[in-house]
């Protein structure tokens, strides 16, 4: 479903704070398949996330989704396929906006925006619907605006945007991270839900390894913008935090000094 | 006041209303602060008025101002979105631009209107005086306006504008190609300047260059005039505080500059507009202020 080669991300190039996000990533993710990614701050972790949803154009490599080359299209175009929540809850919807509003933006996702009306009757009872799955008691407030919402209700309604027009690919970038405990066990629940019932193929970026390995089919860790682990199925099933933490030790021959991939 | 001096002032917030309502597209549905309408007001009027001197319809006249003030957004709209030019200055350089053009356009600063065929012309034998006849056809222009414009916001490509203006990187994450909608606001905001300033002429009896100086304060004003007394939280609430702003706005002018107690002059209309504006601007951050602490 996703083919990444050869892909080189070098922000600020030429300046005194030239930084490589991203050097000659090979990597492939099969449809159906969710795979987390781990790494600590500067890994490159949401620059790979960036460059498949085509908010950052890579200055070498290739990037396929679906067996399309959609390496130099514009981030628009791709939305039909490819559909994403960010990690603060106030970049994924517009706040004054309503609810309504919000989701009948989603939902037109990949289709043509023409001038017939952006809120029909059959739109609003399928809102209703989603939203009632949902369980968070927002069926009724479809008329409040979206600001009035707090950071767990808004993630959460950002994961049915994702997933209302139908996407092939989910992009997620650390979207419990800004969270409080309780609501950000509830979006990954919904997350894990989401993804099973809609068979969509998954990339979930998550500074949490405990996260990473109890979530998803296969984890990937990105270290100073390689790709340092990959792991999946069995040898992935007997892993525990301790042992990712050793494996990126070896792998890298240093000590880790960045404390937030201890964090659980 | 006079009733004829009040229905002047009427007529003239109805014909701004237009104003304030590309404004309000630009402002607030786009977030794209534009002085291009300081420009495509008088570009629409010396449009009209040219076109009505050489004895084409008036209605062609005002389709014609609304194709010309759509291209001066559209200008401007360019030089924003291909070149990355701050949407402030790209704007006031199509303003500019466009004091030059509309000289050319008229060929002389003014042109008169007096005993041309207008929009108004075929209204005026209906037996009602003049000056209640302008302000009622304008009136039904302004309605039917603000109506498409609000069925405009309401489809799937008018919200993905409204968000365009209030998330741009979430609007293109949703698929929506943002550059496209930002060039067809601008068309639209420009080109309803470009009307307000076609009907100006036609009301008025003259189109001149200079008309256009302020645009933008008047048209802002009526904005947060009818923000303030509506606190609107529907596009549709928004637009009708658009039009009555824009009336209201007049007639406090008008009272303002007739009250001889107040020692005003005609040519202190600028001044007392920046000043209303500035309050208006300044006052919900006092009260704002006053509630924190």
């Amino acid at each position: 479903m996703i083919r990444v080669s050869g892909l080189d991300i070098v922000f600020g190039k030429g300046t005194p704070l030239e930084k490589q996000a991203l050097r000659g990533i090979d990597f492939s993710v099969p449809e159906h398949e969710f795979v987390s990614v781990i790494g600590s701050n500067g890994a490159g972790k949401s620059t790979l996330l960036s460059a498949i949803a085509g908010d950052v154009l890579p200055q070498a490599g290739r990037i396929e989704i679906g067996g399309v080359d959609v390496t130099r299209s514009p981030t628009a175009i791709r939305a039909g396929k490819v559909a994403r929540v960010f990690q603060d809850p106030l970049a994924g919807s517009c706040g004054t906006l309503s609810i309504e509003e919000n989701l009948a933006l989603a939902a037109a996702r990949g289709t043509k925006r023409m001038l017939g009306l952006a809120i029909t009757r059959n739109r609003r009872e399928m809102f209703r619907q989603r939203l009632t799955e949902l369980g968070l008691g927002l069926e009724g407030r479809l008329d409040d605006q979206m600001g009035l919402l707090s950071g767990g209700q808004r993630q959460a309604l950002a994961l049915v945007m994702a997933t209302l027009a139908g996407a092939d690919v989910l992009l997620l970038d650390e979207h419990t991270a800004a969270l409080d405990p309780a609501m950000a066990e509830f979006v990954l629940d919904l997350t894990q839900r989401v993804v099973q019932e809609r068979k969509v193929t998954t990339l979930m970026v998550t500074h949490s390894m405990r996260q990473a390995l109890d979530h998803g089919d296969r984890t990937v860790m990105l270290h100073e913008g390689r790709i340092i682990l990959d792991v999946s199925g069995h040898e992935r099933s007997n892993l525990s935090v301790e042992d990712l933490i050793q494996m990126f030790r070896d792998v890298r021959g240093q000590e880790i000094d960045d404390d937030s991939l201890l964090i659980e | 006041m006079s009733e004829i001096a009040f229905l002047g002032a009427v007529e003239i917030g109805l014909v701004y209303a237009f104003v304030a309502i590309g404004v309000f597209l630009a402002f607030r549905v786009l977030d794209f602060p534009d002085l291009t309408v300081d420009g495509s007001f008088p570009l629409g009027a010396a449009v009209a008025a040219v076109m009505i001197t050489s004895g084409i319809d008036p209605w062609t006249g005002c389709l014609a101002a609304i194709l010309a003030g759509a291209v001066a957004g559209l200008v401007t709209a360019f030089l924003n979105q291909r070149f990355g030019i701050l949407h402030l200055l790209a704007s006031i350089l199509t303003m500019i631009a466009l004091f030059s053009i509309n000289l050319r356009i008229m060929g002389r600063p003014n042109v008169a209107l007096i005993n041309q065929q207008t929009v108004l012309t075929p209204f005026y034998g209906l037996g009602i005086p003049d000056y209640y006849v302008r302000p009622l056809v304008i009136f039904v222009l302004v309605i039917i306006v603000a109506f498409l414009v609000a069925r405009f916001l309401a489809s799937d490509f008018g919200l993905a504008m409204r968000a365009t203006g209030v998330n741009a990187k979430m609007a293109r994450a949703q698929g929506v190609r943002t550059g496209v909608h930002i060039y067809v606001g601008m068309a639209l905001a420009n080109g309803l300047v470009g009307l307000a300033g076609a009907l100006f002429a036609q009301t008025n009896g003259f189109a001149d260059v200079t008309t256009g100086i302020g645009t933008i304060v008047v048209g802002l004003a009526a904005v947060i005039v009818g923000e303030t007394l509506f606190r609107p939280r529907t596009i549709v609430l928004a637009l009708i505080g658009c039009v009555v702003g824009s009336v209201i706005y007049r007639v406090a002018i008008q009272f303002a500059l007739g009250a001889d107690a107040i020692g005003l002059k005609a040519s202190d209309l600028n001044l007392v507009t920046a000043v209303l504006v500035a309050v208006a601007l300044i006052l919900p951050r006092l009260r704002g202020r006053k509630a924190t602490t």
